[in-house]
C-alpha cells in the first residue's frame, strides 16, 4: 500500500519536472529564435556548412591546447606540491626558500594570468638569454604553470593543514622524522582530501589554455579568431567552444562524483 | 630482577605562556615497574608524558632515559623517540592506511628492520591482541577498543625501553575499558616498563606500583594504590578521590 502510494508520488514529480522543463526551454527557444537578429546570428555563428569546412583545422588545434594542458598540470601538480612542503618547514636555516616560496604564491596569484602570459612570453624573449627557451608554447605553459602552481600550493596547504596535529604527533611518537612524517603521514591523507579541488583548478587551467593564443601559436581559439577577423564566420569559435565543454563537463562530472564519495567516507580511508 | 631506573624526572617545569602547566617535577620509573600519574583533567599529566617523548620543549629540569639526559639540546630528539612508545588517548591511528601498515610504518621506516620482519612482528602483535584476520582493514572499521588495541600494538612493534600511556581509555566506551586494562595488566606482568596517565582508578589499583597525584603542575601526593585510595593524606587528594567517589567511578 504505502510502496504504491510512494511510487504514484515519485511519478507525479517526474511528470511535473518533465512538463515545467519543456516549458521553460520552449519559451526560452521561442523567445531567442524570435529577436529580430536571430537569422543574421544563425547565419555567422551556426553555419553548418562553415563548421564542415573549418572544424579539420580547429581540432588540430585543439590537441595542441590538450597536449600543452597535459604536460603543464603535471608541472602544476609536482611543483604546487613542492611550494606547499617547502612554506610547511619549521627549520630556520631554509627561511629564505620559505619566504620566496610566499612571495612567489602571492605574485603569482594576485596577477591576471592573461598579463603574465604576456609578460613572460614576450618579456623572456626579449631579454634573449642563452639557454632559456624561445618557443612561445613553451614560454605561454610556464605562465600558466607559475600562476596555477601558486593556486594549488595553496590547495595542498589547506589539506595539510586540515590533517589534524594528533597524526604529526602520532607520526613523531614513532620515531619518524618530520620529512617522514609528512611523505608517509601527512601527505597522502592531504592529497586525498584536495582531489575535489585540485580538479576544479584543473578545469580551469584546461580552459585558460587559450590565454596562449595571445603569443600566437596556432592553436584552436587562434585558429577560429583568425578565421572570425578575415571571414566574418563565428562558427568556428563556437566548435572550439563546444570541444572545451566537451572535456569539461565530464571533468566536472568527476568532481561532483569525487566530492559525494568523500563525503561519504569521511576519514578519507577510501583508497583512491 | 634488575632494579634500575629507566626513566627519571627531574624538576621538570613548562609554562604555556603565563599559564604555568608543571611546576617542579621529579619521579622515577624503575624497570619493570608502573607508575600511574592521577588528578583532574589539566592538572598537567598529559603535558609531562609528552615532555618526555621530547614532543613539548620543557623551561627547566631534566629528563634521563638509562641515565642519559634526553632533554639537553644536544641529544637527537627523533633517537629518543624511537626508544619510547607512545600511546594516545584519541588512538592516533593513521586512517589511510591498514592496520598491518599502521604498525610496520616505523619498523621499516624508523628502525630499519626489513618488511618481512616488522611484518612477523606485527602479525604476532596482533594475534596475540586479538585482532588476527584483521591486518588488512582499515582503522575505521575496527571498534574504538580494538582500534586502541592496535595503537598499543603499533607501540610495541619498535620495541620500546619504556611505553607511556596517556589516557588511553578515556575515549572509550566504558564497556570497552575493561579489555584495555587487562591487556595493561598482561604486559606490565610480561615486565614492560610504563607510565600511565589516566583518569581509570582501575589501572591505578591493579598495574601501578606507585600511584602519583598531580594537582595543579605539581605532585601533592604519591605512595602505593593502598595508601592513596585507603588513607590519601594531601587535602587535594581527598577533595579528588572524594568527587570520583560521587560520580561513581571509584
Amino acid at each position: 500500500m504505502r510502496a504504491a502510494a510512494r511510487r504514484r508520488r515519485a511519478q507525479r514529480r517526474t511528470a511535473i519536472s518533465a512538463v515545467s522543463t519543456i516549458v521553460v526551454l520552449g519559451a526560452l527557444a521561442t523567445w531567442i529564435l524570435t529577436a529580430p537578429g536571430w537569422p543574421d546570428v544563425r547565419d555567422t555563428f551556426f553555419s553548418i556548412d562553415d563548421f564542415r569546412s573549418s572544424f579539420p583545422d580547429v581540432l588540430r588545434g585543439f590537441w595542441i591546447d590538450i597536449k600543452l594542458f597535459v604536460i603543464v598540470e603535471a608541472v602544476v601538480l609536482v611543483l604546487g606540491l613542492f611550494i606547499a612542503l617547502v612554506r610547511t618547514t619549521r627549520t630556520a636555516a631554509l627561511f629564505p626558500f620559505r619566504a620566496i616560496a610566499v612571495v612567489f604564491c602571492d605574485v603569482m596569484r594576485g596577477i591576471p594570468t592573461i598579463l603574465l602570459v604576456y609578460l613572460v612570453g614576450f618579456g623572456v624573449l626579449a631579454l634573449n638569454l642563452k639557454g632559456l627557451p624561445t618557443d612561445p608554447l613553451v614560454l605561454g605553459g610556464a605562465a600558466l604553470a607559475f600562476s596555477y602552481s601558486a593556486y594549488v600550493a595553496e590547495v595542498y596547504r589547506s589539506g595539510i593543514d586540515s590533517v589534524h596535529p594528533t597524526q604529526m604527533a602520532g607520526a613523531l611518537a614513532l620515531g619518524l622524522t618530520r620529512t617522514q612524517a609528512l611523505r608517509y603521514v601527512i601527505v597522502p591523507q592531504a592529497i586525498r582530501r584536495v582531489i575535489p579541488p585540485l580538479l576544479n583548478d584543473f578545469i580551469a587551467l584546461q580552459k585558460d589554455v587559450a590565454l596562449i593564443s595571445i603569443l600566437g601559436p596556432a592553436e584552436a581559439f587562434r585558429i577560429a579568431q583568425i578565421d572570425a577577423s578575415s571571414n566574418f564566420v563565428y562558427t568556428p569559435l563556437v566548435s572550439v567552444a563546444l570541444l572545451y565543454l566537451l572535456v569539461t563537463i565530464p571533468l566536472a562530472r568527476l568532481v561532483d562524483h569525487l566530492q559525494a564519495r568523500s563525503r561519504r567516507s569521511r576519514g578519507g580511508a577510501v583508497a583512491l | 630482577m634488575s632494579d634500575s631506573t629507566v626513566l627519571e624526572v627531574r624538576g621538570v617545569t613548562k609554562a604555556y605562556g603565563e599559564r604555568q602547566v608543571l611546576r617542579g617535577i621529579d619521579l622515577a620509573v624503575r624497570e619493570h615497574g608502573a607508575i600511574a600519574l592521577i588528578g583532574a583533567s589539566g592538572s598537567g599529566k598529559s603535558t609531562l608524558l609528552r615532555c618526555i617523548d621530547l614532543l613539548e620543549d620543557i623551561d627547566d629540569g631534566d629528563v634521563l632515559l638509562d641515565g642519559e639526559v634526553i632533554t639537553d639540546p644536544s641529544v637527537e630528539t627523533i633517537a629518543v623517540r624511537r626508544r619510547l612508545g607512545m600511546v594516545f588517548q584519541a588512538f592516533n591511528l593513521f586512517p589511510h592506511l591498514t592496520v598491518l601498515q599502521n604498525l610496520t610504518l616505523a619498523p621499516v621506516r624508523a628502525h630499519g628492520a626489513s618488511r618481512a620482519e616488522a611484518e612477523d612482528r606485527a602479525r604476532e602483535l596482533l594475534e596475540r591482541f586479538g585482532l588476527g584476520g584483521r591486518e588488512h582493514d582499515y582503522p575505521d572499521r575496527l571498534s574504538g577498543g580494538q582500534q586502541q588495541r592496535v595503537a598499543i600494538a603499533r607501540a610495541l612493534a619498535t620495541r620500546p625501553r619504556a611505553l607511556l600511556l596517556d589516557e588511553i581509555t578515556s575515549a572509550l566506551d566504558p564497556e570497552l575499558v575493561g579489555e584495555i586494562l587487562q591487556l595493561v595488566a598482561d604486559l606490565k606482568d610480561e615486565g614492560m616498563t610504563m607510565l600511565i596517565a589516566t583518569h581509570e582508578m582501575g589501572f591505578a589499583r591493579e598495574v601501578a606500583d606507585e600511584v602519583c597525584f598531580l594537582h595543579d603542575g605539581a605532585i601533592v601526593e604519591r605512595g602505593d594504590a593502598e595508601h592513596m585510595f585507603g588513607a590519601p593524606e594531601h587535602p587535594e587528594t581527598q577533595r579528588f578521590l572524594r568527587r570520583l567517589l560521587d560520580a561513581g567511578r571509584l
